[in-house]
């Protein structure tokens, strides 16, 4: 079980065991962007890289439901088209590199606010940011605050854009540690990253996404 | 008292108060007198077509015309909802998003006034079906539009949000519920000003006018308590089904947001 929250997951179907991958199959968005296939289990890591507007952001939009497009994705044998997209959203949740708020102050934004406080710790953050207003706080920490936005919804799959583009080394460090601690606990990870040294040290699996199509990286 | 006969000099030399104005606007560079007279004459034309046409519908006296006249006022009304958006759809939703409410919103504020208040008034006589369902749909249609304006510009705006929102696992009702509300608020501004102001700071046009045509004071007060609660009776009605039906518009069935859907207007 994950630790990220003091709580059972509410909005997972019982049908679901924790052990299934997300499967994607020949998903695409049409207008050119290649139909991409891909695997990822649970406690995994899967690692995109790929020249810039080769479709990554897309591909993770697709696979969370929040574009249209062809092909399906599934955990296990649990089809996204069968379970509700809010649902679906909370399984699979989909993290952009520059997430957007609303204006409220960010204790607002977090669902289970003592699970956001001992993200924050792990994160190196203080406390005294959930009062602040989104806008007031740097590019860097909103980044973060995304993430432990996410994290305490306790999805099965995170699906991270450059989850540490906006970051210092030393944060970036945090944030890997953080990624591979819930890994450990089972949740799988699909993230974007132009970082090679990144990639080197969360990733189990990289796949290169081109106008050519999705490649997988054997090391 | 019997009311004070119009001639056309009259209605003209009520224009002397709009040359003045124009005279201040060319004298100080405002250069706002070209549109206040396209306005006004544009304004002047359509009245006094209406005025000619609303004659000969009167004593024509047909349900078949009259109902005829309620759906073109229908249709413009819609159109006029749809040409004042910053953002526009295309497809049904064109003139689907401000037709159905405003439709919706003026037939049954018209029906329930006709079934009620002036229940005397045959439901299809043009003396009261007519001017009651315009005075209705002009103002559901100024809700609408505002309502409808206001959300498609923060939805425009607020994209990342409303995105981030559905990420974490929102339907689209709370997703967009807070846009939502606000634009069924910007909406709602004319019909509570105009209550809020009624009496005190001005005296509203159909009071006006029926003390001018040589009606009772108190008649004429009843007479707009009834219709400012049709107004804004209708006007809300218009505006929560318009926003209601935005959400469906905006987004499709799962719930993703679909800005695809829209064209900027400049």
């Amino acid at each position: 079980m994950l630790h990220v929250a003091g709580r059972e997951a509410a909005n997972s179907p019982s049908d679901l065991a924790t052990a299934e991958a997300l499967v994607v199959e020949n998903l695409s968005r049409g207008d050119g962007h290649c139909a991409c296939s891909l695997t990822v289990a649970a406690g995994r890591c899967v690692a995109l890289s790929g020249p810039s507007g080769s479709g990554k952001s897309a591909l993770l939009r697709l696979i969370a439901d929040l574009d249209p497009g062809t092909g399906t994705a599934r955990i296990g044998k649990l089809a996204r088209e069968t379970v509700p997209a809010n649902q679906w959203r909370r399984l699979v949740t989909y993290v952009a590199a520059d997430s957007g708020w609303w204006t409220s102050p960010v204790s607002a934004h977090m669902s289970d606010p003592e699970a956001a406080l001992r993200l924050l710790a792990e994160l190196g953050m203080a406390e005294a940011l959930l009062d602040a207003v989104p806008e007031n706080v740097s590019s860097g920490e909103r980044q973060r605050l995304a993430l432990v936005r996410a994290l305490i919804q306790r999805p099965r799959f995170l699906l991270l854009d450059e989850p540490t583009s906006a970051l210092d080394p030393e944060s970036v460090l945090m944030v890997e540690k953080l990624l591979m601690r819930v890994k450990r606990e089972g949740m799988g990870l699909l993230v974007v990253s132009h970082d090679p040294a990144q990639i080197a040290r969360i990733a189990d699996r990289r796949y290169v996404l081109s106008r050519a199509g999705l490649t997988e990286i054997v090391p | 008292m019997t009311p004070i006969d119009l001639s056309f000099v009259d209605v003209l030399l009520a224009a002397l108060s709009l040359m003045i104005a124009s005279g201040f606007s060319i004298l100080l560079a405002l250069n706002v007198h070209r549109r206040l007279a396209i306005s006004a004459v544009r304004m002047v034309a359509q009245l006094l077509l209406v005025g000619l046409m609303l004659r000969y519908v009167f004593a024509i006296s047909s349900p078949a015309i009259t109902l005829l006249v309620l759906a073109a006022m229908l249709a413009a009304a819609t159109y006029e909802v749809y040409s004042r958006q910053q953002f526009r759809f295309g497809g049904w939703r064109r003139f689907g998003l401000g037709g159905l409410p405003i439709t919706i919103a003026t037939l049954f504020v018209s029906g329930l006034a006709l079934t009620t208040a002036l229940r005397e008034a045959a439901w299809l006589d043009p003396r009261h079906a007519i001017p009651l369902l315009g005075i209705i749909l002009g103002n559901v249609m100024n809700g609408t539009s505002l309502a409808l304006n206001a959300m498609l510009t923060s939805v425009q705006r607020e994209k990342r949000a409303i995105e981030a929102r559905l990420s974490l696992g929102s339907d689209r009702f709370q997703a967009l519920g807070e846009i939502r509300i606000s634009a069924t608020r910007n909406g709602l501004i004319p019909v509570i000003n105009q209550m809020a102001g009624a009496g005190i700071i001005v005296l509203p046009g159909i009071m006006t006018g029926q003390i001018l045509a040589g009606m009772d004071p108190l008649d004429a007060a009843k007479y707009q308590i009834l219709l400012m609660l049709l107004l804004a009776g209708a006007g809300t009605i218009g505006v929560i089904a318009a926003t209601q039906l935005c959400v469906f518009a905006i987004t499709d069935e799962r719930h993703r947001l679909r800005l695809d859907r829209l064209t900027a207007m400049d």
